[in-house]
């Protein structure tokens, strides 16, 4: 089953891998930061991707915008949405059961995903004509510029976030929440904006990373799913609750998803990326710079 | 021989020493108060005998039987009962519940445990609130209802871990007469961890104070309490035993 | 963490006009396929008790112990190949096969388990989902059992030891109703078993319940293996009845989400709980479909969806919560 590509063939892979990782490590910091936040998973982080990249197709099609141009569009109204996601649902199950945590946004990820189908029906959409399009040559080896210019804005993106959390004052409270709530809100963080900025945040990167995806990617309701589920993998990899660890890990599982499909099959890719999932949890369960 | 005996344990955390080969023992029927600062070790000492984390160094026996690489449930078993110092009933389920799950330990039929469960709750005088839910009760309630819990399982160890924290001040004496009857009715050796130096005075056989991962003192209360060090590092100089107290 | 689920302090003796109305019901039930004959009705009722039995299966795993899975069709279809598979490549009686697959997916569950619970609660549910979709992959690419095309059971002459009833398929419906009794039977005596409080108090507070000497890992083990195997025993049923089984079937995200759906309405960690999901979604997901028609899926789900989530955050003790509590004011 296993077949050898050729180098060119294999070097490649590996390049697309990494740029691909790149989108994933910007997806997978939303749901590090949320998990870290408040411990709890955003179930619904894939159908949050799957509105950043139709509002970016939306966009182009009625209003000519291309994707590169719609990004801070699409921050923005995933901003909202995660924080109107905060405030309307998150709120109320803080500290709640386990059952009520997971199936709350277990539930408005199906929940979107069903209006994304009913709004705009399961055909695949695409963005026709973007700017940035075709192939590049990168080190002699050809590879999608789209793809190339989305890792390039994610790995940016990333050190925005980066420093966001590192430099400045909101983010060293951030950071403060995450590390001990109570004692952040004895000095006198008001932790519930916290969590609102959090949530925003998540969404608001998930939403960058879908305005570049619908650059090169078709736009489906179901295809938040997919990316849910590397992310998941990827914030287990790199470490619940740290932002680096999501980028190392997110290129990783870029080229494993790649090497993946190219050595067996693609229809093996995920399953691949899935089996790593279940391998990192059973080696080192807090993952590679995991706290917990 | 003694029925706990730790030897030399060790347990960093990166590049923290939380407990520095730190050695003692509890002879049988005795009650062991555990003291120190916060971070001196002392819970981190409780989880390391319970199974919580292996030590980096040293030995735990129990009736001469080693501990190291117990799981906690296992440790429970071979006869060592522990409250928790945030209190942590099951919230779902009824006063009397809570119990039966420990009785069955020993009794798997609910019904025989049931009966089992109201002699626990009424030695720790809870029996009248046993259908109520354990989230309705007061914290002070929630913590006689983990010792009757541990109790249920009928160690020959019990770890008491703050059991005064948080509970309202005028119910202490009752608990401090309850910990003492457990010793003397259920028969069973305790080690205290407390912050209240009244109350592990008037109560401990023996003391251990902890700093900074290591022992400082280990003695009958009124020695220890005038030891030098302890009084540096726990008590302060502002603190003065008054000399005739119940210590 | 505090569990939704109302505590098992129900105040005994029931009133007699619930034991009545307790009877009524399963007399209801017994005689439904005979009070209304007409297939589609029957077709629904089977359906129903199909749900219930997948629905109680997984309760016992996620409501009693507190472990959720989101991938739990995965046994579903695991149960409906191996009765499948052995029927057509070794001729075996399906009602072995439905044994064997019992046991294929109980032991199945165990190896995914022993890892998987390691994981705190979140994640654990994630690793389901992505056991699920292995799995539903795999089976897609594994010719052996038909892959994407699936497997064709041959007719047979009506009998019991065939599992085939084509002129009475009324006996479908006893059948699992059989099934779905035993389901409930069990979780009946569980509830007032050792097994039974150990995992509540493995759902309630692992830590603690570990300091009262419960092994964590082999009771939620044994919990999951019981859940697996009563699902798998659904699946096996669900071959036979239509006698094809393919991957999108059997293993899809939808039929897990569907489990979840009914006991958390329903009443997760009741023993009712899982009955009054079924017997009030399957219906509703019926009217959704042909009301709605082709666009239906889409809406079913939206009404899935929102029903979850307003469920969880408003009323996690479900439909027997919200009942138990009216009835102590």
């Amino acid at each position: 089953m296993l077949q050898i590509p050729s180098a060119e063939v294999l070097i490649q892979g590996i390049m697309n891998g990494v740029l691909m990782g790149c989108l994933y490590a910007l997806i997978a910091a939303g749901l590090s930061l949320i998990f870290g936040l408040m411990e709890i998973v955003n179930f619904a982080h894939g159908e949050f991707l799957m509105l950043g990249m139709y509002t970016a197709f939306w966009m182009y099609t009625l209003f000519g915008l291309d994707p590169l141009l719609s990004v801070p569009i699409c921050a923005a109204a995933l901003f909202l949405l995660g924080w109107l996601t905060h405030k309307g649902i998150i709120r109320r199950i803080l500290g709640g059961p386990m059952l009520a945590q997971i199936f709350a946004t277990f539930g408005l990820g199906i929940f979107l995903r069903a209006a994304a189908q009913f709004l705009w029906t399961p055909d695949f959409r695409q963005i026709a004509h973007p700017l940035v399009q075709g192939p590049v040559k990168l080190f002699g080896i050809s590879i999608g510029l789209a793809q190339l210019v989305a890792s390039g804005a994610s790995l940016a993106a990333f050190a925005v976030l980066y420093w966001f959390i590192t430099r400045t004052e909101a983010g060293a409270a951030l950071e403060a929440t995450a590390q001990d709530r109570q004692a952040a809100a004895l000095m006198g963080i008001n932790t519930e904006r916290m969590f609102t900025l959090g949530w925003g945040i998540s969404s608001a990167c998930v939403g960058i990373a879908g305005a570049f995806l619908a650059s090169f990617f078709y736009v489906f309701p179901y295809v938040g799913s997919l990316f849910a589920l590397i992310a998941y993998v990827t914030v287990a990899l790199g470490g619940f609750g740290s932002i680096l660890g999501s980028l190392v890990a997110g290129i990783m599982i870029g080229v494993i998803e790649v090497m993946a499909g190219l050595l067996i099959a693609p229809a093996f890719k995920y399953v691949a990326v899935f089996l790593i999932y279940l391998i990192v949890v059973l080696i080192r369960p807090q993952g590679l710079f995991g706290k917990f | 021989m003694a029925l706990l005996s730790v030897s030399g344990v060790t347990k960093r955390f990166g590049g923290l020493i939380a407990n520095n080969r730190v050695s003692f023992e509890v002879a049988e029927g005795e009650i062991l108060g555990l003291i120190g600062p916060n971070g001196a070790g002392k819970s981190t000492l409780f989880e390391v005998i319970n199974g919580y984390y292996p030590p980096d160094g040293g030995e735990i026996r129990f009736q001469g039987q080693s501990l190291v690489g117990l799981r906690p449930d296992q440790v429970n078993r071979v006869g060592i009962g522990r409250t928790f110092q945030k209190v942590r009933p099951f919230l779902g389920m009824t006063v009397i519940e809570n119990v039966m799950v420990a009785a069955m330990q020993h009794t798997p039929d609910p019904v025989t445990a049931r009966r089992e469960a109201i002699k626990f709750l009424e030695f720790v005088e809870l029996a009248g609130k046993r259908d109520t839910n354990a989230r309705s009760l007061s914290v002070g309630e929630r913590k006689r209802l983990e010792m009757a819990r541990a109790m249920a399982t009928r160690p020959k160890l019990l770890l008491l871990d703050e059991v005064t924290g948080g509970v309202d001040q005028r119910t202490i004496p009752t608990l401090l007469a309850l910990i003492g009857r457990v010793r003397s009715e259920q028969g069973l050796t305790l080690v205290v961890i407390e912050h209240n130096m009244r109350v592990i005075m008037s109560i401990s056989d023996r003391i251990v104070a902890l700093h900074l991962g290591e022992v400082i003192a280990d003695g009958p209360p009124a020695a220890v309490v005038k030891e030098r060090r302890v009084i540096d590092a726990y008590l302060g100089d502002a603190f003065v035993v008054p000399t005739g107290s119940g210590g | 963490m505090a569990s939704p689920a109302v505590p098992f302090d129900e105040p005994r003796p029931r009133r007699i006009g619930e034991r009545i109305l307790f009877v009524l019901l399963l007399l209801a039930i017994v005689a439904y396929p005979l009070v209304f004959p007409l297939p589609y009705y029957r077709d629904l009722g089977i359906k129903i008790l199909l749900y219930a039995l997948l629905a109680q299966a997984w309760n016992i795993l996620a409501g009693y112990c507190g472990q959720i899975s989101l991938g739990h069709a995965v046994f579903f279809g695991v149960g409906a190949y191996t009765s499948s598979v052995l029927q057509l490549s070794a001729g075996w009686s399906p009602w072995v096969g439905l044994a064997a697959g019992m046991l294929v997916a109980a032991v199945f569950s165990v190896l995914i388990g022993y890892p998987c619970f390691r994981l705190r609660g979140h994640y654990f549910a994630i690793a389901t989902i992505a056991v699920g979709e292995i799995v539903h992959t795999l089976a897609i690419n594994w010719e052996f059992i038909g892959g994407a095309r699936g497997l064709t059971l041959p007719i047979q002459p009506d009998s019991l030891a065939a599992f085939q009833f084509y002129k009475s398929k009324y006996i479908y419906y006893y059948i699992i109703l059989a099934l779905a009794a035993l389901c409930f039977l069990i979780t009946w005596h569980l509830e007032r078993s050792r097994l039974g409080y150990y995992l509540r108090g493995i759902r309630e507070d692992p830590v603690a319940a570990q300091s009262v000497g419960i092994p964590i890992t082999r009771y939620k083990l044994i919990a999951m293996a019981l859940s697996a195997a009563f699902v798998a025993a659904g699946g096996s049923f669900y071959a036979q009845y239509l006698l094809y089984i393919d991957p999108d079937s059997v293993f899809p995200l939808a039929l897990s989400i569907m489990i979840c759906l009914l006991v958390v309405v329903g009443g997760v960690g009741t023993l009712w709980g899982p009955l009054v999901g079924a017997a009030l979604m399957i219906p509703l997901s019926e009217f959704t479909r042909i009301q709605f028609g082709g666009t239906g899926s889409a809406v079913d789900l939206l009404i899935y969806g929102g029903l979850l989530t307003i469920v969880a955050v408003f009323q996690p003790a479900g439909l027997v919560g919200l009942f138990r509590r009216l009835r102590r004011e």
